[in-house]
C-alpha cells in the first residue's frame, strides 16, 4: 500500500474523531439538566491542557523506561525531585533555570534508579518503591535548609515563583507579532454561541491563548520522543534492549549504556514534569504537591499501549477530569449522562456480537449510571480525582489482550546470562 | 559454615546501615553542621526510657505494615496497596467499633476482625483480577490505594461523619470504652521506673508479636505456607509438583491485606479511639522499606521496623537542641532502604557464585574417580 494516502487517511480519521468528541460534549452539555457551561469551554480546554502536561511528561518517562526494559515505579519520586529542584531553581536563576534544573534533580533520580536496577540487578519495582521513599526525604531535608530561612517559605513549601512565560497564538488567538495585535479569530467565533461550532472553536481558542511555553516544549517531546525512539539508531537500540537484550548485545549493543541512558531521560521527563507542577501550575513549591500524578503518568503508559501518542491521549482524558473537577462539579455530573449512553451503546453492540453476558452486565452499569444521573444533582467532590485509576483498572480488565508491552519489561538483564 | 552465613547474612544489612549513616553525616558537614554531636545528641535521647516507649510504639504499626508486605513479597507478589488497605480498614472498623456494644475482650476482637476482613476484601480485588484478567498486581494496587483514599473521603464526608461533631475536624464517633486496647504500662513499670510525660506503652504490640510468630510458624510449619515460599522461589517448579498457582496468589493477597488492616489499629484502639483527618498516613509506604530492609523474615522486619521507630522517636531532640535538622533522619531512612537492597542483591550474588563454585569443587572429584568405578566394574 502507497504509504500517502495511508497517512492522509489516518488524518482524516483523526480530525473526524476530534469533531466527532466535540459534537458529542456539545450535545451533552446541551441535554444535561442541571445546566451545565464547562463542559466544554475554552477555560476547560485551557485548563485540560495545564493539567495533562505533568502527566503526559511522566508517561513519556515511563515509555522511555519501559521500552529500554526497565519499569520506572520511581517516576513519582523523580516527579518529586523535580518540583523542588524545578522551584529552587527558579528562584535562584530564574523560570527557564527552573526547568533545567528540575529536569536534572529527576535525572539524577533516574540515574540512581539506573544505578540499582541496571548496575546491581535490584528488581525494578524494589528499587523504584526505595526512591519513591528516599525523594521526600531528601526535599523535606533540603526544604528545611534553603526555604525555611527564606521570607515566604517555610519546611513544606517554597517562596511564591515566578513562571515562563505565556502566549497567544498569532491571528487565532489574538497573538502579538512585533507589537501589532492579530485578530482573535477563535475567540470571536466563540463568542457567538452557533450550537457545536462555538464549541469547537472555544477549545481551540482555549487550547491557542495564554499558553506557557513549556507547555509547548512538553508538547514537543510527543513527537520529539516518536522521532528518537522509532526513527534513529539510538532509539531502535535502547528498544531492542527492552524486547530481546541478549540479542541486542550479540548484534554489539551496549545494554547496559542504552539502559543507563533511557532511564536517566526518564527520569529527566518525571523531573520536568515535576518542575511544570511547581513553576507553571501552582507557582510554588509545595510539599506531596505531585498527588501521585507520577503514578497516573505510569498509568498512561499502559493506557496507550507504550506508544508516546497513546500516553498524550491518555494524559488529556485524565487532565480533562483534573480540570473539571476543579472548575465545575455539575460538569462532571453531566458526564454521567454521557458514560451511561456511552456504555449503553457498547452493551448494544456486545448484543449484536452475541456476547449476551458482557452486554448484560454493561446494560447494568449503564442503567445505574443514568438513574444516578438521574436523582442527583452533583457528584461527590472525591470521583473526578480518581477517575483515571479506575479508567486504568477497566482498561486492563477488559483490554489486555490488546495491550502488548515490550517484551522484556522489568526483567533483569546480566551480560552473558540468558 | 553456619558461622560464616550468618556473617555473610549480617554483613549486607550492617554496611547498608553504616553507609547511610556515611552519607547522611557528609549531608550534615555540607551543611555546616557537625554530625559526631547529631549523632551522640539522637543516642543518649534515644536511651531515655520515654524515647524507648515511643520507640515501641512507633515499631508496632511499622511492624504490621512490614510483616502485611512481606507475606506477598515472600512470592514476588507486591502489595504496593497496603497503604490504602489499611486506611479503609482503619476506618470501617472504628465506625464498627464505635456502633456496636459488647463486653471488652470481644467488642475488640470484632474491630481486630472487621478490619482484617475489609484489609482483605480490598487486596483480594487485587488479588482476583491479576488470577483471572492477568492484571499486574502493582499497577492494580497503586490504582486501588486511589480508589481506597477517594472512598475514605467521601465516607468520612458524609456516612461515617459523626453527627454530634461541631467542629470541623471530620472524625467518626467514638469507640465505647469496652473497645479500647489496654496499655501496657503498669507490667512496664514493675520493671523500670515510672514513665513520664504521660507517655504510654501502646499494648498492640502484643498482636504485632504475635502476628510476626504466626507468620514465621506459616512459613515454615505449614503446607499452605511453604506452598507460598516455593512459589516465590520457582513458581514453575511449583506448579509442576502440584501448587495451584492461581490460589497461592488469592490466598498470599488475602492474607497480606487481613495483616494490612491491622496497621492502623493501635492508633484507633489504643490512641485515638475514633478516625479523623489526623490519622497517620504513609504507614504502608513505610512497611514496604520496613520489610525491604529485614528482607521479608520476621526478625529482620523486627529489626527494621525498630530502627525506624527509634529515628523517628529520638530524631526530635535535634531540632530541640538546635544541632542539627531532624530531616536528616529521613535521608538517612531513604538511603538505608535503597542501599539495603543494593546490599542484599550484591550478597546474594556473591553468595551464588561462592556456592556454585562449591558446588564445582564438590562435584568434579567425585565424578572423576566415581565415574570410571562402575563403568570397570560393570566392565569386570
Amino acid at each position: 500500500m502507497n504509504p500517502v494516502p495511508l497517512k492522509e487517511s489516518r488524518a482524516l480519521r483523526w480530525m473526524i474523531a476530534i469533531l466527532g468528541l466535540v459534537l458529542v460534549l456539545s450535545v451533552t452539555q446541551e441535554l444535561a439538566r442541571p445546566e451545565t457551561t464547562d463542559l466544554i469551554s475554552a477555560g476547560t480546554a485551557a485548563s485540560t491542557l495545564r493539567r495533562a502536561v505533568p502527566i503526559l511528561l511522566a508517561g513519556l518517562g515511563g515509555i522511555w523506561a519501559e521500552r529500554a526494559g526497565v519499569v520506572n515505579i520511581g517516576l513519582e519520586g523523580m516527579m518529586i525531585l523535580g518540583t523542588w529542584f524545578g522551584a529552587w531553581g527558579a528562584l535562584e536563576f530564574g523560570p527557564w533555570w527552573g526547568i533545567a534544573i528540575g529536569i536534572a534533580g529527576g535525572a539524577a533520580g533516574g540515574l540512581l534508579h539506573a544505578v540499582a536496577t541496571v548496575g546491581f540487578g535490584v528488581d525494578h519495582i524494589i528499587s523504584g518503591v526505595a526512591i519513591n521513599i528516599l525523594a521526600p526525604g531528601i526535599t523535606r531535608f533540603l526544604s528545611r535548609e534553603i526555604f525555611a530561612k527564606q521570607s515566604g517559605g517555610g519546611i513544606t513549601q517554597s517562596p511564591r515563583v515566578e513562571s515562563v512565560g505565556h502566549f497567544d497564538v498569532p491571528f487565532v488567538s489574538g497573538g502579538e507579532i512585533f507589537g501589532w495585535a492579530t485578530p482573535d479569530i477563535f475567540g470571536w467565533i466563540d463568542d457567538r454561541g452557533w450550537f457545536v461550532v462555538s464549541d469547537l472553536f472555544a477549545v481551540a481558542s482555549g487550547i491557542t491563548s495564554n499558553v506557557s511555553w513549556a507547555t509547548l516544549l512538553a508538547i514537543a517531546l510527543v513527537p520529539g520522543t516518536v522521532y528518537v525512539l522509532w526513527r534513529t539508531p539510538f532509539g531502535l537500540r535502547v528498544r531492542s534492549c527492552g524486547e530481546h537484550p541478549v540479542a541486542a548485545d550479540s548484534l554489539g549493543v551496549n545494554v547496559y549504556r542504552m539502559k543507563y541512558a533511557a532511564v536517566v531521560i526518564s527520569g529527566g521527563m518525571a523531573g520536568f514534569g515535576g518542575a511544570f507542577i511547581a513553576i507553571e501550575q501552582t507557582g510554588i513549591y509545595r510539599e506531596a504537591q505531585t498527588q501521585g500524578r507520577g503514578f497516573i503518568g505510569l498509568a498512561t503508559v499502559i493506557f496507550g499501549n507504550w506508544q508516546p501518542l497513546g500516553a498524550f491521549l491518555g494524559s488529556i482524558l485524565f487532565g480533562f477530569a483534573d480540570a473539571l473537577q476543579l472548575r465545575d462539579r455539575t460538569a462532571v455530573h453531566a458526564l454521567l449522562l454521557l458514560t451511561g449512553v456511552a456504555v449503553g451503546l457498547i452493551a448494544l453492540r456486545s448484543l449484536k456480537r452475541s456476547q449476551p453476558v458482557g452486554a448484560g452486565v454493561l446494560l447494568l452499569i449503564s442503567a445505574l449510571t443514568l438513574w444516578w444521573y438521574l436523582v442527583t444533582d452533583s457528584v461527590m467532590s472525591e470521583l473526578p480525582p480518581v477517575t483515571p485509576h479506575i479508567a486504568t483498572l477497566i482498561v486492563l480488565v477488559f483490554a489486555t489482550s490488546r495491550l502488548r508491552m515490550p517484551a522484556a519489561d522489568g526483567m533483569r538483564y546480566r551480560k552473558g546470562q540468558e | 559454615m553456619t558461622g560464616r552465613r550468618i556473617l555473610m547474612a549480617l554483613a549486607a544489612p550492617v554496611s547498608a546501615f553504616t553507609f547511610s549513616v556515611l552519607i547522611s553525616s557528609a549531608v550534615l558537614i555540607a551543611v555546616g553542621t557537625n554530625p559526631i554531636d547529631a549523632w551522640a545528641e539522637m543516642l543518649s535521647f534515644g536511651m531515655r526510657l520515654e524515647t524507648l516507649v515511643e520507640t515501641s510504639n512507633r515499631a508496632t504499626p511499622l511492624y504490621l505494615a512490614g510483616i502485611a508486605v512481606a507475606i506477598g513479597f515472600r512470592m514476588n507478589l507486591f502489595n504496593i496497596g497496603v497503604e490504602g488497605q489499611y486506611t479503609i480498614a482503619a476506618l470501617l472498623a472504628a465506625s464498627a467499633g464505635a456502633a456496636v456494644s459488647l463486653p471488652a475482650p470481644l467488642h475488640i476482637l470484632f474491630i481486630i476482625i472487621v478490619a482484617m476482613i475489609v484489609g482483605s476484601l480490598f487486596s483480594g480485588v487485587a488479588g482476583y483480577l491479576k488470577v483471572t484478567r492477568g492484571v499486574h498486581e502493582v499497577i492494580s494496587t497503586i490504582m486501588l490505594n486511589a480508589i481506597a483514599w477517594a472512598m475514605v473521603g467521601y465516607l468520612m464526608r458524609t456516612w461515617l461523619a459523626d453527627p454530634n461533631d461541631t467542629t470541623l475536624n471530620l472524625k467518626t464517633r467514638e469507640i465505647a470504652e469496652s473497645g479500647r486496647f489496654p496499655n501496657l504500662n503498669g507490667i512496664l513499670q514493675t520493671f523500670t521506673r515510672d514513665i513520664k510525660g504521660g507517655r504510654e506503652l501502646g499494648g498492640f504490640i502484643i498482636i504485632a508479636v504475635i502476628a510476626g510468630i504466626v507468620f514465621h510458624l506459616y512459613l515454615t510449619r505449614t503446607r499452605s505456607g511453604y506452598d507460598l515460599r516455593i512459589t516465590g522461589l520457582n513458581p514453575f517448579a511449583a506448579e509442576a509438583s502440584g501448587v495451584d498457582p492461581k490460589a497461592t496468589v488469592i490466598r498470599a493477597m488475602l492474607l497480606s491485606g487481613a495483616v494490612a488492616g491491622l496497621i492502623g489499629l493501635p492508633e484507633i484502639l489504643g490512641d485515638d479511639f475514633k478516625y479523623d483527618l489526623s490519622f497517620t498516613k504513609g504507614l504502608g509506604f513505610a512497611g514496604i522499606a520496613v520489610a525491604l530492609i529485614g528482607r521479608n523474615h520476621p526478625a529482620g522486619i523486627a529489626v527494621g521496623a525498630l530502627l525506624f521507630g527509634w529515628l523517628d522517636s529520638a530524631a526530635p531532640i535535634l531540632d530541640v537542641r538546635g544541632d542539627a535538622p531532624r530531616e536528616i533522619v529521613s535521608i538517612l531512612q531513604g538511603v538505608v532502604v535503597l542501599s539495603a537492597v543494593v546490599a542484599y542483591e550484591v550478597a546474594s550474588r556473591a553468595r551464588q557464585t561462592q556456592e556454585a563454585r562449591d558446588t564445582a569443587i564438590a562435584t568434579a572429584t567425585p565424578t572423576d574417580t566415581g565415574s570410571d568405578k562402575p563403568e570397570g566394574e560393570v566392565g569386570a
